[in-house]
């Protein structure tokens, strides 16, 4: 039975939550959940180069790379346009949206190595999705992992006002148990929808 | 083969595009720098504050090459920099922040940009010269004596540093000059290995005699203030002898008309270096006191000197009926300790001067 697009994007946001479930994209995820703004930034960088590469990659591939029997590139083809793509955003908000740039800094260039996006294109490939089921696969995950860094930036925040965190925990420490807190809260809405 | 110039094409196709966005997307026209509203300076936008700053030959502190890592190239800007990036706020605290304070590296001048900043940094020049003389004075410091290139001088308040650059890389270390402030074409550093440190590394194993170097100086507030009679008490740990030894050859210069104590820190005896000469300055200026004290003497070291940490040392010195100024340099512990005990002295936290490295 193919899955319904719909049903890949619920899927991707909630019971398999890329970053809660997967455990992919950490190292933003612990480095750039101070700040709930900066984090949602973050976020929605993510969403938008996720959909962006997922789009191209699934095009690449089933138009030029399998037609041609080049599948075995397609590592290098992926991470090539994913860094492109990055390149490219960056220019075009810098141009248009200078002050969107201000706020993201050196994180937009950073989501060149954010293991997400390259988990989107594989997990695209190894699933045999069509192309929208890959795009909303790609902006479910995107939402999801938003999901994920924003709750946890919000937890971080309330946490620096109220709680007494023990010294050796401070920092990335704490923000590991409140993520796999999370991730547990999540496994709620396992059951929900089945993919795989 | 077919994989080969599919790949091929796919990569041409990608740098063509990011070219073709490159030209038509990054253009930022002409701007102008203005400092402190005095000198303008025109440029093409693109690339950051320090760089461009450099060009024009004013020279900011900055060590790290412009990388964000050190925290150096501050200045305040007025206008036309954006926010503040994330990347500036570990070394930009938020009272600086909210006067415009920002790290130079970090603001891409796209715009016409004003800033600010210290009439002393604007003296800073780059100087080319040579090492005239490197000498081991204890198991880890090195004197290095400096002759600068040409018939060039520099003149520096006493207590002012300048930045080494470690050459074949961007980056720079800050020294304070050792040497008299009446000696105008070389100058001394004293200079401690750091396992592990670049430039400490570069001039105790790679640097030899006739070598050219280059550096960017003098900077700093921390210098001798010569409008004041009051009593001076140095406080100095380490290489944190080189400021002071500058503080006390140019009072020398001048007979020594202040009261002058100076502790100096150190764990033992192979510690301490400069003894004879500072001896022999207390029997020549009846001003003058040289106070060392050993944190972990061995019974090796026979020590009969004073023992403990050279702040709580000091405190028994420290006249309260007396006016006084303080000139700080060392680590950053030493210096924060040394500053409580000072103030609880009763000297006003204006008349206490540091330097922390």
């Amino acid at each position: 039975m193919e899955l319904h697009p719909l049903t890949i994007f619920v899927a991707a946001v909630f019971t398999h939550n890329i970053a809660l479930t997967y455990l992919l994209g950490m190292c933003p995820l612990l480095a750039m959940s101070k700040q709930q703004s900066t984090a949602t930034g973050m976020g929605i960088a993510v969403i938008l180069v996720m959909v962006i590469t997922a789009a191209i990659n699934w095009a690449l591939l089933h138009y030029i790379l399998i037609p041609t029997g080049s599948a075995v590139m397609s590592y290098l083809v992926f991470i090539i346009v994913i860094a492109s793509v990055v390149q490219l955003l960056e220019m075009l908000i810098e141009k248009f949206f200078p002050r969107l740039q201000s706020s993201f800094g050196i994180f937009l260039p950073l989501i060149t190595v954010n293991c997400t996006i390259l988990a989107i294109s594989l997990f695209m490939v190894l699933r045999d999705y069509t192309f929208w089921q890959t795009i909303f696969f790609a902006f479910g995950s995107g939402v999801g992992w938003c999901l994920a860094i924003t709750i946890i930036a919000a937890v971080r925040e309330k946490m620096a006002l109220v709680s007494d965190v023990p010294d050796g925990l401070k920092g990335a420490g704490i923000t590991m148990v409140v993520a796999g807190i999370l991730a547990l809260a999540f496994m709620g809405f396992s059951g929900m929808v089945s993919v795989q | 083969m077919t994989t080969f110039f599919v790949i091929n094409g796919l990569l041409v196709v990608i740098a063509i595009i990011l070219l073709l966005a490159e030209k038509f997307l990054i253009t930022y026209g002409e701007c102008s720098i203005n400092i402190n509203g005095d000198r303008k300076i025109e440029l093409m936008g693109g690339d950051n504050l320090l760089a461009y700053l450099n060009v024009h030959k004013i020279f900011i502190p900055s060590a790290c090459g412009g990388k964000a890592t050190c925290g150096f190239c501050k200045v305040k800007v007025l206008s036309g920099a954006g926010s503040i990036l994330p990347t500036e706020e570990a070394y930009v605290t938020k009272k600086e922040a909210e006067e415009g304070m920002r790290l130079a590296c970090q603001v891409k001048v796209k715009s016409d940009v004003e800033i600010q900043m210290p009439e002393y940094l604007l003296g800073a020049e780059e100087f080319q010269a040579e090492i005239a003389d490197l000498t081991s004075v204890t198991h880890d410091i090195k004197v290095v004596k400096i002759k600068l290139s040409g018939s060039r001088t520099m003149s520096f308040n006493p207590g002012q540093y300048i930045q080494l650059k470690i050459l074949g890389t961007d980056e720079y270390r800050a020294y304070s000059i050792a040497s008299s402030s009446y000696v105008t074409d070389g100058l001394e550093l004293i200079i401690r290995l750091v396992p592990g440190g670049l430039c400490s590394t570069y001039v105790h194993k790679a640097l030899e005699k006739g070598d050219n170097i280059i550096f960017t100086g003098p900077f700093g507030d921390f210098y001798l203030r010569e409008d004041s009679e009051r009593d001076i008490i140095a406080i100095a740990g380490g290489c944190g002898m080189a400021p002071i030894r500058s503080i006390i050859l140019h009072l020398a210069e001048k007979g020594m008309p202040r009261k002058f104590y100076y502790f100096f820190g150190a764990r033992t005896t192979r510690d301490l270096f400069y003894t004879k000469w500072l001896r022999e300055m207390e029997a020549k200026f009846p001003n003058f006191k040289y106070i060392p004290a050993l944190s972990e003497p061995t019974p090796k070291d026979r020590w009969d000197g004073e023992v403990g940490f050279v702040t709580q040392v000091s405190e028994k010195y420290i006249d309260p009926d007396r006016d006084k100024e303080a000139y700080l340099c060392g680590p950053p512990p030493m210096i924060d300790a040394a500053i409580m005990t000072l103030t609880k002295r009763g000297i006003a936290p204006e008349n206490i001067h540091y330097d922390k490295f």
